[in-house]
């Protein structure tokens, strides 16, 4: 009753109609295309948004292309950016699962930002404590980040599942909160000894050993991430357990009536979004900023809902998606310098991007009476 | 007379909260004539821009649409208007740009989510994002308003003790107008032509539809219209209550106007009051903050606002009925 949903349920949208016409080459180029046209709109949705992003740029009075080239050698040519950008990459694939997760089924998780942020700081403060363990202080760091962050996710499924507080608010909520008490922690107990007399808001410095590093170029961080997008993938397309996932997020009466324990799910739910939302954080911490500093969190938690729709809420598809936004970001610290433009202009493309990638229109008009339906919905108030 | 006594009957609860609440508040004035003042003072100041964004929560759902937006609607019009005014060299000219953006920013979520049926809680986190990318981009310092808004005091209605004090003395003039939206969407919602009709097509379109109303049109048109008061509530963030435009400044009052939506039953005087509520402990919060006779770090007393949301939230949530179409688009059975 209280789904968005239309009554006229989507049909399922893989595959799309079929041609029944004879395969010739070109109406065989035409089917593939309607075949495969998430993908093709989402081309177009980028393309869109970077020559609209390009216009933008030409009226601020510098030429574009030239900005797009130096945005692009900031994060994949110069000396060591690929391996920045995939460390940028690994906390934002993790944020994107964080929405992906919950929007399977059917809960729209805007606050990867706090979890990640409470993730991050004990994380890192576990990471420090431990250090004199070398790799298993890192391990013990993560683990903690990914308790904390689901710590916050529990809360939010449990007054979602249990007392109808709507996801989209609480999750804003304790956004606010814990940036409120990391705050106190990083300025109070958890201060590191350093920061406390030059006065700046920091824990004290990770232990080299206890550090997450590169292997062959390769951030470790980045490999945990690429594998925990593949488990996403597997758990949700491949077992029982993903299955009741997607049950809950088609078509809610058919679930309970088939006996998912429908409440276990949105809490399940939330709980793994929000941890790897936390472990996002414990990376970012351990493996760029080797402390916690209330910046960490940047806007790494947002960047996982444009991920996410991205995405089309595809695990799998977050790791580009995340390279992609990992590429702006990374690029973008480059742009001030070179061209004058500020590095704020990456949230404009990404917004402008995602504006692109969510409205349906864009699907009606390439595709007409072939588009399918839109796939992704979210719960509207209460259960 | 007898009009009067049924509906006190029929509304004895909010009433009877009402009373306890004036009575308190005189009696907190009474043994703290020091700082109650000014502690109810900011208590209405936080209110303020809650209360215009909660309507505008309020009358899009109602018309049946999710409006998750409203803080990029506010954050734009703040924007606007802000620097409108500093470039203008005229406040009345902000005023009415940040008005405007409103509206459009508005416009844009009728668009998506009624017309184009996107899902609605996903256009309006869309327009939040879109809201703070724009206005972190164009952001440039160093400008500052020509003016004030002027400040106004309702003769007779300021003479009340305290209530006077707090709500019709020295007011500015958005203060004012929120006071008289609230009323005025009351009034609207619940006797007038419109209201009916808004009501029945977020309640049961398909019925309203029968009726020969044009459910889409109503929503599109309501969902716009209230864009205008998410807009004075960000002139007032940025020019009445601070005179300088920061970065998301907003700081989630979207958020918590939706809260106090949900809170007041999606009804505007209770949302009127629960806003109230908000700001008072928020006034408290920064009550703590500078007598610092507990000792709670001031970081965590400024979250004391969101911990009452998700507090009351889930003792109120489950009691309290949404409209029943709210969220979902409407499609004619026959498209």
């Amino acid at each position: 009753m209280s789904d968005t949903r239309t009554e006229e349920a989507p049909p399922p949208s893989d595959g799309g109609p079929r041609e029944p016409e004879a395969p010739k080459d070109r109406a065989g180029l035409l089917a593939y295309l309607i075949g495969h046209q998430s993908g093709v709109v989402i081309v177009v949705a980028l393309v869109i948004a970077l020559l609209i992003g390009a216009a933008l740029i030409r009226y601020q009075g510098v030429n574009p292309w030239y900005a797009y080239e130096v945005l692009l050698r900031g994060a994949l040519v110069n000396d060591g950016a690929l391996t920045r950008t995939l460390q940028k990459t690994a906390p934002l694939v993790l944020t994107g699962l964080a929405v992906v997760l919950p929007l399977r089924v059917g809960l729209f998780n805007i606050g990867a930002q706090g979890q990640l942020q409470l993730g991050a700081i004990f994380g890192a403060w576990v990471a420090y404590v431990a250090g004199g363990a070398g790799f298993l202080g890192a391990v013990l760091g993560m683990l903690v980040g990914i308790v904390f962050g689901s710590v916050v996710g529990l809360l939010v499924g449990v007054l979602k599942a249990y007392r109808g507080v709507h996801e989209v608010i609480s999750t804003i909520m304790l956004n606010y909160i814990v940036a409120g008490v990391t705050f106190w922690l990083v300025v109070g107990p958890l201060q590191g000894e350093s920061s406390r007399t030059s006065g700046i808001p920091q824990t004290e410095s990770i232990p080299e050993a206890a550090r997450l590093d590169t292997v062959a170029g390769v951030p470790v961080g980045f490999a945990v991430a690429v594998v925990l997008a593949a488990v996403c993938w597997w758990v949700l397309g491949r077992t029982t357990f993903g299955f009741r996932f997607n049950t809950v997020g088609a078509n809610k009466e058919a679930a309970r009536y088939a006996g998912v324990p429908i409440n276990r799910v949105v809490v399940l739910s939330m709980l793994a979004g929000a941890g790897l939302a936390g472990l996002a954080g414990a990376l970012e911490a351990l493996g760029t900023l080797h402390r916690f500093e209330p910046a960490i969190v940047g806007s790494l938690g947002f960047d996982g809902i444009t991920i996410a729709l991205l995405a089309r809420a595809n695990p799998l598809a977050t790791i580009p998606a995340a390279f992609l936004v990992g590429i702006l970001r990374t690029g973008a610290a480059g742009l001030q310098f070179q061209t004058g433009i500020a590095p704020e202009i990456v949230d404009l493309l990404l917004a402008l991007i995602l504006l692109m990638v969510s409205i349906p229109v864009l699907g009606k008009w390439l595709f007409r009476s072939r588009a399918d339906k839109q796939s992704v919905a979210t719960t509207s108030w209460g259960n | 007379m007898e009009r009067l006594s049924t509906w006190a009957s029929k509304n004895r609860t909010p009433l009877v909260i009402a009373a306890a609440v004036l009575v308190a508040a005189y009696a907190f004035n009474l043994v703290r004539g020091d700082i109650a003042p000014s502690m109810f003072g900011a208590a209405w100041g936080y209110a303020i821009p809650l209360v215009l964004a909660a309507l505008v929560g309020v009358i899009g759902e109602r018309s049946g649409v999710v409006n998750i937006g409203i803080e990029g609607q506010m954050l734009l019009a703040a924007f606007a208007g802000f620097f409108v005014a500093a470039v203008s060299g005229s406040m009345i000219v902000g005023v009415l740009a940040g008005i405007g953006t409103g509206l459009v920013a508005g416009g844009f979520l009728a668009v998506t989510a009624v017309r184009w049926r996107m899902d609605q809680i996903i256009a309006g986190v869309v327009l939040n994002i879109i809201a703070t990318g724009l206005t972190s981009f164009y952001l440039v310092s160093g400008q500052s308003l020509p003016g004030v808004i002027p400040n106004v005091s309702v003769p007779l209605l300021s003479q009340i003790p305290l209530l006077g004090e707090v709500f019709f003395s020295g007011r500015s003039v958005i203060a004012l107008i929120a006071i008289l939206a609230a009323v005025l969407v009351h009034l609207a919602l619940f006797h007038s032509r419109w209201g009916l009709r808004t009501r029945a097509v977020g309640e049961y379109p398909s019925a309203a539809d029968t009726a020969g109303i044009k459910v889409e049109r109503l929503r599109m048109v309501n969902v716009t219209l209230a864009g205008s008061l998410a807009g004075l509530a960000g002139v007032y963030l940025s020019m009445d209550a601070s005179s300088t435009f920061e970065r998301e400044m907003t700081a989630g009052r979207g958020f918590l106007a939706l809260a106090i939506m949900i809170m007041g039953a999606w009804r505007p005087l209770r949302a009127f009051s629960m806003a109230l509520f908000f700001g008072f402990v928020n006034a408290t919060a920064s009550q703590l903050q500078q007598t610092g006779g507990f000792s709670i770090p001031p970081q965590l007393t400024a979250t004391l606002p969101y911990v009452a949301t998700l507090v009351v939230l889930a003792v109120a949530a489950g009691r309290v009925r949404p409209p029943g179409a709210v969220g979902q688009p409407y499609v004619k059975k026959d498209q």
